[in-house]
């Protein structure tokens, strides 16, 4: 039963309006970007969910690798002066 | 203590070691409702639960196409057939964003088909039902959705996340299902005698099956225990039923119908609904192959997939040869 080749997986991002960013909604199976994007259309935006819409094959994303996200993230952890409540101004300085 | 019976019984071996502290950060992440994602680690025994769990709710859907696709050409009038397309094509799109699920826990979407068409795979009793009248349409999205709905709002907070996120998807357009279908009894419950007569043979037909959609008694569900410590499931079979009873049957009394269950009562005590016993010797017939229509049904979605074979293959040939083109341009 099996086919001379699958489908390629792409992944789905949504711009649910103007002004907003696109986001990771799921996937859809396509024999390329066109149909994808057509398939992407049907499957996640049959009620206007959608004003524009990415697609990019699974195989090209890179990602971070969870058990190693402790490492990955460590640079970010010790460095409270990023945050403005780090800093001790007086009561009486207003609109700082 | 639970960790102990996954494991394989080599105790003390560094994995065996290595494989229980996993574990136990695992179990803590759950319990601090944290979601699970794909890349994260996760026993075997979650992933095979999930993929089981997942891929037989994408063929139900699938299947579930079938019993209601019977009636796309025969639909009353032009916005009842508008209705039922959308209707049918949700089911269809539910399908694919549960594929696209189970696809993240490494399992491919042409192994899942395979197993489905094969006859390997489960899919839910309730579609091997027959649709013989216009009614069994209104009985399906009120009472079969209506099964669904229960059963997928407690997903939603599923801790898979990939799952979670692909059942808030379904369950914002399973809503529409349900009142289509009750919109349908509604105006059966209104009409002549015989609409009447018609709407309460079908829902004397799909009622217990309903009931059965929940799955065995608590007693008998094998998988119950180690979903819900996983927070893949947060109510048991029985308290899902029983809640749907609860709902369900006073819209039945609404419409005029009489449930078909003569020891079916309203316990004053607790407020809920007390319902005779299920009849599970059917049940485990359906699910093993025998109901009315499992024949059918499957034969119905292999012929679909030979058919479209032609379709998959082409469009594959094409886009080899837009790539071929882009590539000797460049
Ligand atoms: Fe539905």
């Amino acid at each position: 039963m099996s086919e001379r080749k699958d489908w390629e997986l792409y992944e789905i991002f949504v711009r649910a309006r103007g002004g907003l960013d696109h986001k990771h909604v799921g996937s859809v199976h396509a024999a390329g970007a066109e149909m994808a994007l057509e398939h992407a259309r049907d499957l996640y935006t049959r009620r206007l969910e959608g004003v524009s819409i990415w697609v990019v094959r699974s195989a090209d994303i890179v990602a971070s690798d969870p058990t190693d996200s402790d490492p990955f993230f460590e640079p970010a952890r010790d460095k409270i002066y990023r945050h403005p409540t780090f800093y001790n101004i007086p009561d009486e300085v207003e609109t700082l | 203590m639970y960790t102990q019976g996954l494991l394989t019984p080599s105790p003390k071996s560094p994995a065996a070691v290595e494989d229980a502290e996993l574990l136990a950060r695992f179990q803590a992440r759950i319990d601090r409702e944290e979601k699970i994602e794909p890349k994260d680690w996760m026993p075997d025994q979650y992933r095979q639960t999930l993929v089981r769990q997942i891929s037989q709710h994408a063929h139900s859907e699938i299947v579930g196409m079938l019993p209601e696709g019977n009636w796309i050409g025969r639909a009353p009038t032009l916005l009842r057939k508008s209705i039922l397309i959308a209707k049918v094509q949700d089911e269809g799109g539910h399908g694919a964003y549960l594929y696209s699920a189970a696809e993240t826990l490494g399992v491919s979407r042409a192994e899942l088909i395979d197993q489905l068409l094969s006859g390997r795979a489960k899919y839910s009793s309730i579609f091997n039902y027959p649709t013989p009248t216009w009614a069994d349409i209104g009985a399906i999205g009120w009472l079969v959705d209506g099964a669904a709905i229960m059963n997928q709002i407690p997903l939603c907070r599923c801790s898979y996340g990939p799952y979670a996120r692909a059942m808030v998807r379904v369950c914002k357009e399973e809503s529409f299902h349900q009142r289509q279908g009750y919109d349908i009894m509604l105006q059966l419950a209104r009409g002549t005698p015989a609409q009447r007569q018609m709407a309460q043979d079908a829902f004397n037909r799909w009622w217990w099956p309903s009931l059965m959609m929940f799955g065995p008694s608590d007693g008998a569900s094998q998988h119950t225990a180690l979903s819900v410590r996983w927070k893949i499931k947060r109510f048991t079979n029985d308290e899902l039923r029983q809640k749907f009873v609860d709902f369900t049957v006073p819209q039945a009394h609404f419409l005029g119908l009489t449930v078909p269950d003569p020891l079916l009562h309203l316990d004053e005590s607790t407020g809920h609904y007390r319902f005779g016993d299920i009849d599970w010797s059917e049940f485990q017939a359906v699910l093993a192959g025998n109901g009315p229509c499992n024949r059918e049904r499957l034969a119905a979605r292999r012929a679909a997939h030979e058919d479209g074979r032609w379709v998959r293959e082409a469009a594959l040939a094409y886009a080899d040869k837009l790539t071929s083109r882009t590539r000797s341009v460049a």
